[in-house]
């Protein structure tokens, strides 16, 4: 019974599998119902992936067969006008500088303010500590969408009106980074610093030296979480950009796909496909600390 | 993911509040008043960024949006106190209503939507299969979840298309008409719902994929043997104990589907009329299309209160059907 070929590799080891005992008797039954388990997951899979694979075949047609049926879901014969075509239409390298500018900086500005909070939260003795981290915890509360209007005025007032320093400067105080950072430098040995006071270092140092090295692994998280949300952000820069040279990536493909109405759809898509190989990327080598970083303070 | 290294860390971490809270104290008391002090400064060295920060571009806007609600102001002139005013247009005003409605209905479909969805997919994909097979069906699953809403709706505006749409393809294979998606009040309503869910759906299932790894194997090994198998040991096993995840996750998707904004905006402008119009697309109208900055306050402050009492409502009720273990 241990090596049935449905579940082989899972069921050779049971311990380092997740997977919930299985409780049926009847190994004929299981197997049917292992089947139809396997086919909805394969279904649901399809449904998850197929449009983005349309989105990339369809983006490798040619300009005048991308309105063709049946459509195409693997790229057998690509053809890259398109992509020559929305270089011309959009200035995309302004774009990608644009986006690749903004989503940096919020994201290192993230990771050095966040972990000074965190640290300072987590390590660091003063008065009113608990109800300040309180606060830091409730602004998670108050969605973008509510502020954004005095936050246009001060922006407005503070002469960043229509530049990229509009959307940078607010997203840098980060409460769910701070919040992470937190747990994170909590989750390390309280014993560190008393070996580094006793060897003389100062609090400063105990934290240069000994705790923020340790906490890479942290900022990465957060620094990835920052990445991911404000490459893809869409109602701040509707709101604080105006003209086009200060437009991110996801406003230049909402305006082209405006513009171009439902023209030359293998264009747009070319440009979408442009803009998804970051988030790609971050995918393929930080999936696991996405994951980890998005679930993480939703209780156990 | 979350299942073989929290098990190992949880322990860790979960002693971790305890000891540095008491550390330092003991190293204060040791190393005297200077210490003390120096400490007291670098804390404030490091915090200042983040609460400079947040007082300017968060604490301040709150208190702002609120006061600003009970003005009337459109920039150029100078804004005038008009009481509540503000908001008794705003909930006479027909669009702002059936936006609210829009919202409101919108929520309580994608929501139910998005967490069956992931709830089935999570209990499908925790039960026994190859590990290469779990690994690929948990990224696809979250894959969506790092894409841009807009770049999203962008191509899901074109697989919905009537006449060249992959959609009405697939339907007219099976024999379904051409279904006008974008065109009409409630195709145009089901397409917002529909690319939403698809997006959003793996953020549950992650929530939900965690949960399940939390239940000890020895419930169910007891649960079998009680005679409890396949769908019964779910419904009697799985989700009394899961009701923790649940919450948390009900709770987070109900928040972000409050506040849709980007699929509606690019998929359908609202439209067709004010069929997909939402509470946070009324709110930047009013603001930046009419410049009507204190009604557009009105409506987030209103938008921000449903949001914390029905936050409120579900803690209360999870007190009592929210099994702890």
């Amino acid at each position: 019974m241990t090596t049935t070929t449905d579940h082989g590799l899972a069921g050779h080891s049971p311990r380092l599998s997740e997977g919930l005992p299985e409780t049926s008797p009847n190994r004929r039954r299981f197997n049917g119902a292992f089947a139809l388990r396997i086919i909805l997951l394969l279904i649901a899979a399809a449904l998850t992936l197929g449009p983005v694979l349309w989105t990339l075949s369809t983006s490798l047609r040619s300009p005048s067969e991308s309105f063709k049926l049946p459509p195409s879901f693997f790229p057998w014969n690509p053809d890259f006008t398109s992509y020559g075509e929305v270089f011309q239409q959009l200035n995309i390298f302004l774009l990608v500088l644009n986006s690749a500018l903004v989503t940096g900086l919020i994201a290192v500005g993230q990771m050095v303010s966040a972990a000074l909070a965190g640290y300072a939260f987590a390590h660091l003795k003063f008065r009113g500590r608990g109800a300040l981290f309180s606060i830091v915890l409730a602004t998670m509360m108050v969605p973008v969408q509510v502020t954004i209007v005095p936050v246009f005025m001060l922006i407005r007032g503070m002469g960043l009106s229509d530049t990229l320093l509009a959307l940078i400067l607010p997203a840098i105080p980060t409460a769910f980074g701070t919040f992470l950072m937190r747990q994170y430098f909590m989750g390390l040995p309280a014993e560190l610093a008393e070996a580094a006071s006793i060897d003389g270092a100062s609090p400063w140092r105990t934290f240069r030296s000994v705790y923020a090295p340790l906490a890479m692994p942290g900022m990465a998280i957060v620094g990835i979480l920052a990445f991911n949300f404000h490459w893809n952000e869409f109602f701040r820069p509707l709101i604080l950009t105006i003209s086009e040279q200060n437009f991110t990536l996801p406003l230049g493909l909402v305006s082209l796909q405006g513009n171009l109405g439902t023209g030359s759809i293998s264009v747009v898509l070319a440009g979408v496909v442009l803009s998804m190989i970051p988030a790609l990327v971050v995918f393929m080598f930080g999936q696991r600390a996405l994951q980890d970083g998005l679930t993480a303070g939703t209780g156990k | 993911m979350s299942t073989t290294t929290p098990h190992r860390e949880r322990p860790k971490r979960a002693a971790g509040p305890a000891a540095p809270g008491v550390a330092p104290a003991r190293n204060a008391t040791k190393l005297g008043a200077k210490s003390r002090h120096s400490q007291r400064w670098l804390a404030w060295i490091f915090l200042a960024p983040t609460i400079l920060g947040m007082g300017l571009f968060t604490l301040i806007p709150i208190v702002a949006s609120v006061v600003l609600a009970f003005f009337r102001w459109d920039i150029i002139s100078a804004p005038t106190f008009v009481g509540f005013d503000n908001f008794s247009e705003v909930v006479q005003d027909p669009t702002v209503r059936v936006s609210f409605l829009n919202t409101i209905m919108f929520v309580v479909v994608a929501v139910s939507l998005q967490l069956g969805l992931a709830l089935a997919l999570a209990i499908m994909v925790q039960e026994k299969m190859p590990a290469w097979l779990r690994v690929f069906f948990r990224s696809a699953f979250f894959f969506p979840l790092i894409l841009s809403a807009a770049s999203v709706s962008i191509f899901m505006r074109y697989l919905f298309n009537e006449q060249f749409g992959v959609v009405n393809w697939f339907l007219s294979l099976v024999g379904i008409p051409a279904v006008p998606w974008l065109t009409t009040p409630g195709g145009s309503a089901a397409v917002v719902i529909l690319v939403y869910v698809w997006q959003n759906f793996g953020f549950s299932f992650l929530l939900f994929i965690g949960g399940l790894a939390s239940i000890p194997v020895e419930t169910y090994e007891a649960a079998a043997i009680d005679g409890a198998t396949g769908w019964r040991k779910h419904l009697h096993v799985t989700l009394p104990l899961l009701s923790p995840t649940t919450l948390v996750a009900s709770v987070m998707a109900i928040i972000s589907a409050l506040q849709v904004f980007d699929q509606p905006y690019v998929l359908t402008r609202g439209g067709p009329g004010d069929s997909t119009r939402t509470a946070v697309m009324v709110i930047f109208e009013s603001a930046f299309q009419r410049l009507e900055f204190g009604q557009a306050s009105a409506i987030g402050v209103l938008l921000t209160l449903i949001i914390m009492a029905i936050t409120a409502a579900q803690f209360r009720l999870s007190k009592r059907f929210v099994f702890y273990q």
